[in-house]
């Protein structure tokens, strides 16, 4: 039944990072972990750095998406992951990505906590758990 | 050789180099802009989903945001509004820059006239360099990336814009914010556009969406506050970054039909040169048979004299 698929698409600001029907979707928001199911109630919500996870409608295949913040909005079956910057685990490389994050905890750490780098270490964060997660699943 | 040749074949020797010149830059210009078309076509899924979430909060939620709301400063003595525009780095765009640039000063002129003073914030060399040579004050400017902008500078020129929005009125703030951009329309057109950026306008947005989810009830987590915070700067910084995705793409193509005509009146000028080229060599040796004819019947009248 169409009423029981969802619609998701994750868009980033260069470009449709992901986009088909899914089952459900998980992500993270300032609130906590948010479950997306078909029929859910039109949300929208601030999403924190995080591996959003997509069931895609063959049952099997998990799509992880390495998100650095931004927004879920849910309406009509439609969902929508927008994040300045999201990337698809399977393009993300767990060793680099922690490289990064090593890098991004550095700065921090030295006091340095302009946007710039918070945003960094928020990018680096999100990659690893989204490569971190999806090494797990495999 | 007569002087009047020389000249000629090294008029035609300098504009067959401004020739090669021009080619080129068509060419360049024109694989660029196939890229700068995908990146502005790329970039349209995000910027239309920020739309949709902005009217979805904007058309839901009762709660003035500061950006969504005009500033309430009546102590104010005038108002003041930035006006940003967005230009080329670099000539050679035909009209691409002074289009923008004849927008933006009418557009000034109009806020001037509404009693309000205005900032300028240029993008682009060209632009900079419009103000500079005018004594303008420039209240910020970026260059460097016209033809292949970065959502990075993106959020530069948006995070500047928001700052200097949000500061009260009192310490420099801006009331308003104008964009003067140039919309590719196609690879034929592109027309500059004014949009006023904050306080919010969300036709642009309104109009994509259809009524059904525009008006379905939305809920925000954790709340309508929150959500409209996070949500204004990102939707800012897609707005400019769809504006310097669309002067990069017009700027290219603008380019690229001036550098053709550049190329195709060179060619017309190394024909009209070669023409005249051969004119003057035909009547050197005409002249050169003249003078042999006249000196080898004066010679012969001479030895007949004897």
């Amino acid at each position: 039944m169409a009423d029981d698929t969802l619609f998701v698409e994750v868009v980033c600001a260069d470009g449709r990072v992901w986009e088909g029907e899914a089952r459900s979707v998980v992500a993270r928001t300032t609130e906590g972990d948010i479950g997306i199911l078909p029929r859910h109630e039109p949300i929208l919500s601030v999403l924190v750095p995080c591996a959003a996870e997509i069931l895609t409608t063959t049952g099997t295949e998990r799509e992880i998406v390495a998100i650095d913040g931004g927004f879920i909005s849910v309406a009509d079956n439609r969902v929508s992951l927008i994040s300045p910057h999201a990337a698809l685990a399977k393009s993300i490389s767990l060793y680099e990505a922690e490289a990064e994050l090593a890098k991004a905890q550095a700065a921090l750490n030295q006091g340095d906590i302009d946007d710039e780098t918070r945003r960094h270490y928020n990018r680096a964060l999100a990659q690893v758990l989204a490569a971190q997660k999806a090494g797990g699943k495999r | 050789m007569g002087a009047g040749l020389r000249e000629l074949r090294q008029r035609r020797k300098s504009v067959t180099s401004t020739k090669k010149i021009t080619k080129a830059m068509e060419l360049i210009a024109a694989s660029k802009i196939i890229k700068a078309q995908h990146a502005a076509n790329e970039a349209l899924p995000y910027t239309r989903e920020l739309n949709r979430a902005v009217a979805a909060v904007a058309t839901r939620s009762t709660w003035p945001h500061p950006m969504t709301r005009p500033k309430n400063e009546p102590d104010a003595p005038h108002k003041r509004a930035a006006l940003i525009f967005f230009t080329s780095d670099r000539g050679m765009n035909g009209a691409y820059s002074s289009n923008a640039i004849k927008t933006a000063a009418r557009m000034a002129s109009r806020l001037r006239a509404e009693g309000k003073e205005v900032k300028r914030y240029a993008v682009g060399k060209k632009g900079i360099d419009y103000l500079a040579f005018r004594d303008m004050e420039i209240e910020a400017s970026w260059s460097g990336f016209s033809d292949s902008p970065k959502y990075d500078n993106a959020r530069d020129i948006a995070n500047r814009l928001i700052e200097d929005f949000l500061k009260p009125h009192e310490e420099g703030g801006v009331d308003e914010i104008w964009a003067v951009y140039t919309r590719m329309e196609s690879m034929l057109t592109q027309t500059p556009r004014v949009r006023r950026l904050l306080p919010l306008e969300v036709v642009e947005g309104l109009r994509e969406i259809d009524p059904h989810t525009a008006t379905a009830l939305y809920d925000f987590e954790p709340d309508p506050e929150t959500v409209l915070n996070e949500l204004m700067p990102l939707y800012i910084r897609s707005r400019v970054w769809f504006y310097l995705l669309q002067s990069a793409a017009s700027q290219l193509a603008s380019q690229q039909r001036a550098m053709k005509s550049a190329t195709d009146n060179a060619e017309q000028l190394i024909e009209d040169l070669t023409r005249q080229e051969n004119q003057a060599r035909q009547s050197e040796i005409t002249q050169e048979i003249n003078e042999i004819v006249g000196g080898a019947s004066a010679l012969s009248e001479s030895q007949a004299a004897d």
